[in-house]
């Protein structure tokens, strides 16, 4: 049981603010993911909430308790770091039980935590190497392992993976979610991928500069993001940008026209617009489809053959728009292209950035991590 | 054979001095000579050593019927041991006091730095290019009115004085290069600082605390400006115990010879077992 609350947290560095007074909660057994661009603070928060860095202002609380003046070891985290930060001089069983050596735990005791946990990491055979004779992969789990044996309250991830390969990125990402199931513990981890963020979050807390943009589920996030940077961040490839002129607003949407004249009419609340605003309107590539009598239009630049899927970049006015398209289409370099888009997938985003609220929410939305389980699955909770 | 060395010769087909073999050869005479030029006098002093007072001062040669006479009478004039022991002592126990003061001072500087901390690290690098003899005779009033003239621990307190800007400067390079986060995780493990530094910093340091270590032995060891002014006989160590040889009664090249080469002999073998961990120290940084 353990969770985590964020009141005003800020943090300076001199004169410069990078933590511009956030609030968060992180629930019992959640696993929730702080994604942000490089410099958006991100790592920061996590230091404070680790107890590396001191908050500036604000107040940090595990299960009701204020700890902004307890040390790092006394919070009841554990952290994997970055870098693994393995103890190079120590065998693995050296590293996982370095904690509780600290601690005065006799040795059979410590070895038999070890023990426990080098099994459900797979790493028994492992134990008496030093860090040195591991791979990427197995050094990323003895640094799990020894977050592990601290039967920690609450689990630190500070970019774990960005080190390892990228085939091996795929399977410790399985692996974590397996662990998350298996320990049932809240878990806070940092990454800047969003797809690390997209697969394995129950909560995203998108950073940008210092401040949340946006916090929700994976699918809420990527259906319903509520400003462009949000928009632009979730999703892969980024979504598309067009500027658009509104043209009227009716109970079923705001009717907008597109930069080739055609008109369309997107389902979102534009009551407050101003007259012929001028507007954003977003749609993530693989939302636009190819089509004859599509509104718009222009000419192939780029073709990116996957497969299963092709990426087309076209030109259009100004913009290069990307396209996902099937991974038959015959096109060529060069060709001009018809697409258009179901306006339910479009976003539309006013003068200052911030998304135009959808008049119907996507059905999946809500959607968490754990809803994707079958009910009556070992980690279910029993009702 | 012909394959292969047009092999390796395709890409530049140079030949003669300006091949990469006629550049080695180069070096390695250039790099034997050097040496040779700088320890041909500690050799001639080794080999006088070896030789009567009258072979000593008459024309240079390099054969000679080596005799242990010199060593004799040095061994019978005066204790030789006595002066070795004090210079372990000295050199020993200062180096001990300056890692004593230096890892905390470095292990702050390193992993709690201040606006002021690379100022301060300059100023007592700085102090090294005062001349001793500026301080010459503060210190050695002070010496002598706090009754520390003649003593061991009156010259360990000038070597630790002495050799601390160099050894909080050495560790402070060696600790800035330990990886800031293994100490975080160790802090996160629940390690007080001294078990950070008892667990984590100092062996993974070892190296660089060890060349640092043999460095301010060295430099205590050889020190000459200080032993001959503040000590007599009681805590002399073996510079004065040289520099006794070349006194009143005029020079003895044979027996100054002897007596220099038994010591640095102590000093010089160390320097020779511990020259890679030396090198490897210092050059930590360089070649990790």
């Amino acid at each position: 049981m353990a969770t985590l609350q964020l009141h005003n947290i800020t943090k300076r560095f001199g004169d410069t603010e990078v933590i511009k007074g956030i609030d968060l909660e992180v629930n019992d057994r959640e696993f929730v993911v702080f994604v942000g661009p490089s410099g958006c603070g991100k790592s920061t928060l996590m230091r404070m909430i680790a107890g590396l860095e001191s908050a500036t202002d604000g107040d940090i609380l595990i299960d009701g308790q204020r700890i902004n003046d307890v040390g790092p070891a006394d919070r009841g985290l554990a952290m994997v770091f970055q870098s693994y930060a393995l103890y190079p001089h120590m065998t693995v069983e050296g590293n996982m039980g370095f904690s509780m050596r600290l601690a005065g735990v006799p040795k059979e005791e410590r070895r038999a935590k070890v023990l426990e946990a080098a099994k459900i990491l797979q790493l028994e055979p492992l134990l008496d190497r030093k860090p040195k004779a591991l791979s990427g992969g197995q050094r990323q789990r003895v640094a799990i392992g020894r977050a592990i044996v601290r039967n920690p309250s609450i689990f630190l991830f500070d970019e774990p993976l960005s080190n390892l390969d990228a085939a091996l990125r795929v399977q410790m990402r399985i692996e974590l979610a397996r662990l998350h199931d298996e320990l049932d513990a809240t878990m806070i981890y940092v990454t800047h991928d969003q797809i690390e963020a997209m697969t394995m979050a129950d909560k995203i807390v998108v950073l940008h500069d210092g401040v949340v943009e946006q916090v929700g589920s994976p699918m809420a996030l990527y259906h319903h993001p509520c400003n462009r940077f949000v928009a632009g961040f979730i999703g892969s490839p980024k979504m598309n940008f067009l500027q658009v002129t509104m043209t009227g607003v009716t109970p079923d949407g705001v009717a907008i026209r597109l930069p080739g004249g055609g008109e369309r009419s997107v389902p979102v609340d534009g009551q407050h617009l101003a007259p012929n605003a001028a507007l954003e309107l977003g749609v993530r590539p693989e939302h636009l489809v190819l089509d004859e009598q599509g509104p718009l239009s222009g000419q192939i630049k780029v073709l990116e053959r996957l497969g299963g899927q092709t990426s087309l970049y076209v030109q259009m006015d100004d913009e290069l728009i990307t396209i996902m398209a099937d991974g038959d289409v015959a096109y060529r370099v060069n060709d001009t292209v018809h697409f258009g888009f179901a306006p339910e997938r479009a976003h539309l985003f006013d003068t200052d950035g911030l998304a135009l609220p959808s008049l119907e929410q996507h059905p999946l939305a809500g959607l968490t991590r754990q809803d994707n389980r079958a009910p009556g699955s070992p980690s279910e909770e029993p009702a | 054979m012909t394959t292969l060395s047009s092999k390796t010769a395709a890409p530049r087909s140079v030949s003669g001095w300006r091949s990469p073999q006629a550049k080695r050869a180069f070096l390695t005479i250039l790099g034997w000579s050097v040496a040779l030029v700088i320890f041909f006098p500690i050799f001639w002093m080794i080999l006088t050593g070896f030789k009567t007072e009258s072979a000593a001062i008459a024309d240079p040669t390099l054969i000679f019927s080596p005799t242990l006479e010199s060593y004799q009478e040095v061994q019978e004039r005066s204790g030789y041991a006595r002066f070795a022991l004090n210079s372990v002592a000295v050199a020993f126990g200062s180096t001990f006091l300056a890692l004593l003061i230096a890892i905390p001072s470095a292990y702050a500087m390193a992993f709690l730095p201040t606006k002021r901390t690379k100022g301060t690290l300059l100023w007592m690098l700085s102090t090294k290019m005062l001349p001793s003899v500026g301080v010459l005779v503060p210190i050695y009033l002070i010496f002598r009115d706090v009754g520390l003239l003649d003593t061991r621990t009156g010259l360990i307190i000038v070597y630790t004085l002495m050799n601390l800007p160099i050894v909080v400067w050495m560790l402070y390079t060696f600790f800035k290069d330990m990886p800031k986060d293994i100490l975080e995780a160790g802090r996160m493990d629940g390690a007080s600082t001294l078990q950070e530094v008892m667990f984590l910093l100092l062996p993974l340091t070892l190296p660089g605390i060890a060349s640092t270590g043999l460095l301010s032995v060295i430099l205590s060891w050889n020190e000459a400006f200080w032993s001959l002014n503040l000590t007599t006989s009681n805590a002399a160590p073996l510079t004065a115990y040289i520099a006794s040889f070349s006194s009143p009664e005029g020079l003895f090249w044979a027996k100054l010879s002897a007596a220099s080469t038994m010591a640095i002999a102590p000093i010089l073998i160390l320097g020779w077992m511990t020259q890679k961990q030396m090198v490897r120290g210092l050059t930590f940084g360089a070649v990790k």
